[in-house]
Parts: structure tokens; C-alpha cells; sequence
């Protein structure tokens, strides 16, 4: 049974057709990717099952359920956590609070129970920590757990924003380019996660990725986009071997031959 | 350097890491407590005076500090809060009633306008809040059965259970109980800066979009901000009405708006003990520089005293300096100072070096 | 005919809230900054050829004074920006609002230091001289602020959409940093812009007082401006205009019909329901992170 459907999906900004009828459906417990070259569309298609955009046509279900409409809000609530291609982490604050504010739709507490700090927000605290605490050890943050975002490097706070997504405890994990700009060491790491998300959470994940050689190690399913339509769907082998594909990152033979 | 060993989640989520901190905080609270009996009468008025402000400060510091809200009106809630506690205890409504109800009203119109207003960023915000003032100054004029008008208001002398808290009478008390108040919300605050509501706040100042995919409704944080903020500001209204004892609308010029801003920005933006610490400068400055004016005066005989706006000026000046080169204000320049000490000698200049930004438009075209 | 005359009145007063809100209105184009201290620049410039002009000062020619003050006036917006402004670079728009209100205190005080605190009317060569048209009249001084106002703001419009530079600066409020990898000097376009503005606010000034008397405190009217630019939305220049206009039309119709109190919120009220309505302003860019 397929988790996350996208159906005909379509957005327009003015006449500029940015994602035009894209379809897939990625399962439970799957890993499944979307490459395509810059500009084809990839990390627009993100912003519409985050619904930072609405469609101009097409639908989205999650979970057996028609989430079209939704506001970007409600993503974390159903389950749906995501990563910024640019980082967009809360700098002012440590690496223990981001992911802290990622529990915030677990939170039970009013705002004035917390003016007060009722012992129920105190033990509801202690509750979420523990949680944050397991992403931490997960991902081996331990040392940067009361450090400020402002001054980590740029790969850490990479891994910072994947903890602050897993600590929302979604079923469904949006990274958007996880391994850009990370040494090879540090790919080979987000590979394992990944492959750790799956097994041992349960969580189905779905990416975009320019990294062929991650792409080909962890995913299920491949869908590659050019120029917002979808080329081909399949195994990361099947659709590198595709020609429509080829052509669309390398040029068609033609092409090059002049 | 000292080190902490933790040894439970429970000393994160405490106030304070350590003992000694608790200690030097119990300390400080109780030497304000003693305060009236140690300084005469006039410094007295000075410490209440600079309480009020340090809990109006407090008030924008929620909005600017913590929540990203710039606002250059919030003496508009300053006044609002001034105006519904003398109105309604002028009604024989008890202080006990009324003062809480001056803050919730305050806040209560805080959000309402916030809401609308929460749909602008930054800069937009900053200039609704100004209209709003200017609005809400011409409204105390027209709704002149309740305010006086241009004449103003008595804000009545406080009485509880039996009690005088006046202000001339029983300074005492008067301070007392702003001193009791001022606690009583920093704590408040406090404690909302560690619990959910407070990282939302914060999850609001840095990034929007994240925030909302972490499932922070916007909207509704930053009105809720913007509530608490103007309601907090309405409280300190309250207390400064109460202070001066006969006010009308001059009493809330834009200037204090200004002031104010100073107060936050000066202390230490998104600290808590920025507030404070700029209330002290903004209270404290005028008497140095009535201090200097007569000393100047009698030694070398230069009248400053005939030079009008030199306060104004001094503070502008001032702020221009600490926006320039040190942003994190005051509070931010005592916790370098702290580090280099705990330290020493290992502290590199390095350390503190501002990271450089570039201006990145939001706007798509 | 008296709305008639009330709306010209309106026209060219809303001509000199349309001035200082382009003043708002380029700055913004170039740094995204609000310079909240365009009302008190005027105020200096108006008061700088006022020294300059009037026989109980320097005593020049009108004619020599207005270009030299605004020479002198462009010197200190490049100046402000050389020594103060370019050192908060970086930091967050909310720093360059407090700046810029506490130098607003300080062109006051060095104002107020020089001239006094009392009012002061500008010798002008047309103080008096009026206009009619049947019923109708209008004074010299209104019609130069509708005439320099036009002329101005398409100047200026012309400027930014057409030439190198003006084109340079757009690009450096996008994106500083690719501006920088293009080569365009972001620097120095922000020093320019920032004499450029001062130089259109001592215009501003220096119609202001054709019109009444001075002090320091009429930059105050900024905050008038702002509102005017903010109802343009802040990036458009006609915009900035337009809503300056729409404000000096409404305050005197209002003042005339509506009760009192009216007139003197009027122009922020329109202001709020713009906001609320269009929070980008009525000639709106489209706001939008992408992320």
C-alpha cells in the first residue's frame, strides 16, 4: 500500500510551467528518489507535498487520505517532516533547542501552563528531551548538542536539520539534496542513515539527489523529471540506462554530434 | 572555567544551571527588597521609575527580541494600560480588579491588531505599529469622557486590603509593589522562554518556513507574541500612571516608543536581562547628566543647561555607538567580558567575531 | 469649487510627502533599508538653503542657494552613508531603522544648535505671488511643487530603469552578494544612493518651505511620507508619488467634512487598510521566499 500518491501534479508561476503532470507513489518503508538536472522541477515538486505552493492542478494523498489543500503547517502533524535544500535552521539557537522545536506538535501544554511551568510542562519537557536525546545519539551530535547553529559547519548543520525533521517523529521523511556540499565521508554516513531510518524507524523517505552513487546505493525507486515532466520511473539502474534520461543530462546524440 | 556536570535532563530545564547563579539571583532580588532602606526617598522614585521601564522593556523585548516584531508604537500600549487602570479604578473598580484587567485589555487589542499586521514582514510591521500610535493618540483625545481629553487623568491612589501603596505617601509600599509585580512577570517570562511557547517564538524570529514545517502556525505565535508583549507593555502603562500620578496623552509621545526601543536594543536584543540592564541606562542617564551639568557649571563654568535636546541627543548618539559596534548590547558585552575572564588566558579574539551576512531579497521578482 | 480648491492645495502639498517617500522609496530599491531619519534630511536641507539664501544669513541668490544646498545636502547622505550606515552592513534591517531614527535626533539637534527652535520663513522670489484661473487660485509655490515633483520623479524613474547604474543598484537590493560576483561596486551605488536621496529631500525641503514656515521639528512629517510610500509600496517610485498625493488630497477634504480627529488619522488609516487589503502596497512587488 503506497503512503505518499501524487497524482497529475502541476504548478504554473505565470506562464512558466515549473512541474507539469508528475505522478508517482512511494510505498511504506521505501526509499525513493527524484533526480533530474537543475532546474527540472525537483525541488518545486518538495514545495508542493510541503504545500509551500499549491498546485494549479493534480492532488496529493498521504496516508489514504486527499491532503491537497492542506496548509504548510499541518505537514508535521500528519506526519510529514522535511529538510531545506538551503538550510534553513534556527540560528540563534542551540543544536539542542532545534531539535526541540521539532516536538512542538507533540506539545500538550497552553501557553499560559507554560508561563506558570505547570510540573506537567516540566515532565512533559523531560519527556521530549528524551526523545531528542535518541536523535542525537542517532546521528552522533552529541558533541554539538548546547553549541549555537551560527558557528557549525556547514555538513554538521546538514545533519542538525535531518535530526530537527526526524525529532517531529514523522512517517515520512522529505531530504531535500541531503548530501550536497558533504565530503565523501560524510555522504558514506548520510547513506547509513538513511538505510538505519528505514530499518529501524520505519520511516519512508523520499529525496532529491544530484549524488548518483547515493541515489544508487540506498534507493528503491528512482523518478527522474526534466523541464517539470517526468521522463522515467524505475530501479536507480533501469532509469540511468533509460535514454530519455541520458539525453536529458548528457544531450541527445545529435546534440553532441554537432 | 567552571565546569557543570549534569547529571539529569532537570538542570537543563531549571532557571538556572547552578547553584551559584540561583544564589546570586535570590541575593540580588533580596537586596532590591531591602532597597528603601538603604537609599533616601529620591532614589527611591529613580528605582520604581526604572522598574516601570524595565517591565515596559520587558514588554517589547517579547515582540523585538524574541519574535522578530519590531514595533515603534508601543506607547500606544503604554498608554492604553495607563488610561484603562486610572479609568476604571476612577469607577471604583478595586486596583486588584482592575490593574490585571488594564494588562489583558492592553493585550487583548495587541493581538487583535497584530493579527492583521502579523501578515507583513518586518519593516511593514514596524510602520502598522507607528500608525497605530499615531491613531490611538488621536482616539485618547476623542474619547474625551474617559481620558480627560487634553486636560488627562488622576490615576487614584492605591489601597489593598487596608493598605496604602501611594505614591508620595507610602513610597514604600508604592515600590514594593512594582517590585513585586516586576518578579513575578520576569519570572513569567522566564519560564515561558524555556517551555514549547517560548521556542516557537524563536523558531518565528529565524525562519519562517521552517517554523511552519515544523508545524508552528505562524499566525497565530506571532499574535499571541504580539499579545503578550502589549499586555505586558499595558501593565508597566498601569504602574507608570499610577507613578506620575496625574498624566494626559503627552505623557506617551513617540518618544518613549523610541526610548523603549532603546531600552531593548541597547540591553541586549532577545535577553531578558537586556531589559533591565537598558532600563538602568535610560533612567540612570538623565541624572549623570544632571550631575555633569552642575559640575561642569560650578568648575569651568559651561552652561549646558542652555543647550536644549542634549539628552535626546546623548541617547542618540549612544545608540548609534552600540549599533555600530557592539549589536548585542549591553547584555551581549557582559557575557564577552564573562567568557574572556573564565577563560583566561586562552581567549581568542577571534572568538567573538560577528558572522558577515549578505542581504538576500525575499522578494521573488 | 471649493473642493476643487482644497484638492489642489492637497495635490501639491501630497507633492511633498510624495518627495520625501521617494527619498523612503530608493533606498529601499538599493539596500532594502528604511531610512527613517528622509524627514529630518529634508528638514536640514530646507533649513541648509534657508542659511544659505535668506538676507539675515549668507544672503546669496534663491537661484545660487537651492543647487548649492542641494550639492552640500548630497554630500551629507553620501556622507552619512561613507561613515555610519556602511558599518551596520550586514546586520538586520531592524538595526538600520534604529540608526537611522537616532540620526534623525541628531540632524534635529544640529539643526536646532544652528537656527534656533523657533519658526523661520525661506525669502523666496515668488513669497506671495498667486495664480488665478477664473475662481480658482493657485499660488506660484504650488505650482512649482506639482511642476518639480513631476519632473523629478520621472527623472529619477528614468534613472533606475534605464541607465547602468540605475539598473546596478536594482540588481544590489536582489542579491548583494551576486551583485558583488557580477562586479557591480555594491558600495559604492549605496554612497550614491544615499546622496541622491538627500539631495532629493533638501528639493523636497526647500518646496516645503516655499509653502509656510520652518522649524526643526517638521520632519516630523516623514512619518507622513512613510505612510505615503508604504500605500505605493515601498519599491515604486510613481507608487511613492501616487500615494503621497492620495494622502495631501484627503487630509484637507477630511479636515473640511469629517469630524475632527479624522483628518489628522486619515492618512494612516488608508495606510492600515492598504496593509491589510495588499500588504505589499498598491503597486505591489510579489513577496515570496523560495526556498
Amino acid at each position: 500500500m503506497s503512503l505518499l500518491e501524487v497524482e497529475d501534479l502541476a504548478v504554473h508561476f505565470g506562464g512558466v510551467k515549473a512541474v507539469d503532470g508528475v505522478s508517482f507513489a512511494v510505498d511504506q518503508g521505501e526509499v525513493f528518489a527524484i533526480i533530474g538536472p537543475n532546474g527540472a522541477g525537483k525541488s518545486t515538486i518538495f514545495n508542493l507535498i510541503s504545500h509551500i505552493y499549491q498546485p494549479t492542478r493534480g492532488r496529493i494523498c498521504f496516508d489514504g487520505a486527499d491532503i491537497t489543500g492542506s496548509k504548510p503547517q499541518d505537514m508535521a502533524r500528519l506526519g510529514i517532516a522535511r529538510t531545506f535544500q538551503n538550510i534553513e535552521l534556527f540560528d540563534h539557537s542551540t543544536v539542542l533547542d532545534n531539535l526541540l522545536m521539532g516536538r512542538h506538535t507533540h506539545r500538550q501544554s497552553n501557553f499560559i501552563q507554560d508561563i506558570l511551568f505547570l510540573p506537567s510542562v516540566r515532565r512533559e519537557e523531560r519527556l521530549h528531551r528524551e526523545r531528542v536525546e535518541e536523535v542525537i545519539e542517532f546521528l552522533e551530535l552529541e558533541a554539538y548538542r548546547n553549541k549555537r547553529i551560527e558557528g557549525l559547519p556547514y555538513g554538521v548543520r546538514k545533519i542538525v536539520e535531518i535530526g530537527r525533521a526526524l525529532a517531529i517523529g514523522p512517517k515520512l521523511i522529505l531530504l531535500d539534496e541531503p548530501a550536497s556540499g558533504l565530503s565523501v565521508e560524510e555522504t558514506q554516513d548520510v547513506a547509513f542513515w538513511i538505510e538505519d531510518m528505514r530499518r529501524d524507524m520505519g520511516l519512508t523517505v523520499l529525496m532529491v539527489e544530484h549524488d548518483m552513487g547515493l541515489v544508487s546505493q540506498v534507493c528503491d525507486r528512482v523518478l527522474a523529471v526534466a523541464n517539470g515532466k517526468p521522463l522515467a520511473q524505475g530501479t536507480p539502474h533501469e532509469v540511468q540506462a533509460d535514454p530519455h534520461v541520458q539525453a536529458a543530462y548528457l544531450g541527445t546524440p545529435e546534440e553532441v554530434a554537432v | 572555567m567552571r565546569v557543570v556536570f549534569k547529571t539529569s535532563y532537570d538542570r537543563d530545564i531549571d532557571l538556572h544551571e547552578h547553584g551559584l547563579d540561583r544564589g546570586k539571583m535570590l541575593g540580588l532580588v533580596g537586596l532590591m527588597i531591602l532597597l528603601p532602606f538603604l537609599v533616601n526617598d529620591y532614589y527611591l522614585a529613580e528605582a520604581a521609575n526604572t522598574l516601570i521601564w524595565a517591565l515596559a522593556g520587558m514588554g517589547l523585548m517579547i515582540a523585538v527580541g524574541h519574535t522578530g516584531q519590531v514595533s515603534l508604537g508601543h506607547a500606544a500600549f503604554l498608554a492604553i494600560g495607563a488610561y484603562t487602570d486610572a479609568a476604571l479604578m476612577n469607577a471604583g473598580v478595586p486596583f486588584l480588579v482592575a490593574f490585571p484587567l488594564a494588562g489583558l485589555l492592553t493585550g487583548l487589542f495587541g493581538a487583535v491588531i497584530a493579527i492583521p499586521a502579523v501578515r507583513m514582514s518586518g519593516i511593514y510591521l514596524a510602520i502598522a505599529t507607528l500608525a497605530v500610535f499615531v491613531i490611538v493618540e488621536e482616539l485618547i483625545l476623542l474619547l474625551e469622557p474617559i481620558t480627560g481629553g487634553v486636560s488627562g487623568i488622576a490615576a487614584p491612589s492605591i489601597t489593598l486590603f487596608g493598605i496604602s501603596f501611594d505614591r508620595y505617601g507610602e513610597l514604600h509600599n508604592f515600590y514594593w509593589l512594582i517590585l513585586a509585580v516586576v518578579i513575578l512577570v520576569t519570572w513569567g517570562y522566564a519560564n515561558l522562554m524555556r517551555s514549547p511557547t517560548g521556542r516557537s517564538f524563536l523558531a518565528v524570529r529565524d525562519s519562517e518556513v521552517s517554523a511552519r514545517a515544523m508545524g508552528i502556525n505562524v499566525t497565530r505565535t506571532r499574535a499571541l507574541a504580539f499579545g503578550l508583549s502589549s499586555g505586558v507593555t499595558g501593565l508597566a502603562g498601569a504602574l507608570m500612571g499610577h507613578y506620575i500620578g496625574f498624566f494626559n496623552y503627552e505623557l506617551f509621545s513617540v518618544f518613549i516608543s523610541i526610548n523603549l526601543l532603546l531600552v531593548v536594543t541597547i540591553g541586549g536584543l532577545g535577553f531578558i536581562q537586556g531589559a533591565f540592564l537598558g532600563a538602568v541606562l535610560i533612567t540612570g542617564m538623565p541624572q549623570v547628566i544632571a550631575i555633569l551639568r552642575d559640575g561642569l557649571n560650578a568648575s569651568v563654568g559651561v552652561d549646558l543647561g542652555s543647550i536644549p535636546g542634549l539628552d535626546t541627543v546623548l541617547f542618540s548618539v549612544i545608540l548609534i555607538l552600540f549599533i555600530i559596534f557592539e549589536p548585542t548590547g549591553l547584555y551581549g558585552r557582559w557575557l564577552k567580558i564573562r567568557t574572556w575572564f573564565e577563560l583566561f588566558p586562552l581567549a581568542r579574539r577571534d572568538m567573538f567575531r560577528r558572522h558577515k551576512t549578505y542581504l538576500k531579497t525575499e522578494r521573488m521578482k | 469649487m471649493e473642493l476643487i480648491q482644497l484638492a489642489v492645495g492637497g495635490v501639491a502639498n501630497g507633492c511633498i510627502y510624495g518627495l520625501v517617500a521617494l527619498g523612503f522609496v530608493l533606498i529601499y530599491k538599493t539596500s532594502e533599508g528604511v531610512n527613517f531619519a528622509q524627514g529630518d534630511l529634508m528638514m536640514l536641507g530646507a533649513f541648509v538653503a534657508l542659511g544659505l539664501g535668506n538676507s539675515a544669513q549668507m544672503g546669496l541668490s534663491f537661484w545660487l542657494a537651492v543647487p548649492l544646498a542641494v550639492c552640500i545636502m548630497f554630500c551629507v547622505g553620501w556622507g552619512v552613508e561613507r561613515v555610519v550606515v556602511r558599518r551596520i552592513f550586514g546586520q538586520p534591517q531592524f538595526a538600520l531603522v534604529i540608526l537611522t531614527i537616532a540620526l534623525g535626533f541628531v540632524f534635529r539637534f544640529v539643526a536646532g544648535s544652528i537656527w534656533g527652535y523657533s519658526p523661520l520663513v525661506l525669502e523666496t522670489p515668488f513669497n506671495g505671488v498667486n495664480l488665478r484661473f477664473g475662481e480658482l487660485v493657485i499660488s506660484m509655490a504650488d505650482l512649482l511643487t506639482i511642476v518639480i515633483t513631476l519632473a523629478l520623479t520621472f527623472g529619477l524613474w528614468t534613472f533606475f530603469a534605464h541607465t547602468r547604474i540605475g539598473l546596478a543598484a536594482q540588481a544590489a537590493s536582489q542579491n548583494q552578494m551576486a551583485a558583488y560576483i557580477v562586479g557591480i561596486p555594491v558600495m559604492k551605488v549605496n554612497s550614491l544612493i544615499w546622496g541622491l536621496s538627500g539631495a532629493v529631500a533638501t528639493v523636497a525641503g526647500v518646496l516645503y518651505a516655499t509653502r509656510g514656515a520652518i522649524d526643526p521639528n517638521i520632519g516630523l512629517l516623514g512619518i507622513k511620507a512613510f505612510a505615503a510610500a508604504v500605500i505605493g509600496g515601498l519599491g515604486s517610485l510613481p507608487g511613492a508619488l501616487l500615494g503621497g498625493m492620495l494622502i495631501g488630497v484627503v487630509e484637507p477634504i477630511a479636515g473640511r467634512y469629517a469630524p475632527g480627529g479624522i483628518a489628522i488619522m486619515s492618512p494612516y488609516i488608508i495606510m492600515l487598510a492598504v496593509l491589510v487589503t495588499r500588504p505589499g502596497g498598491l503597486f505591489a512587488q510579489i513577496h515570496m521566499k523560495k526556498v
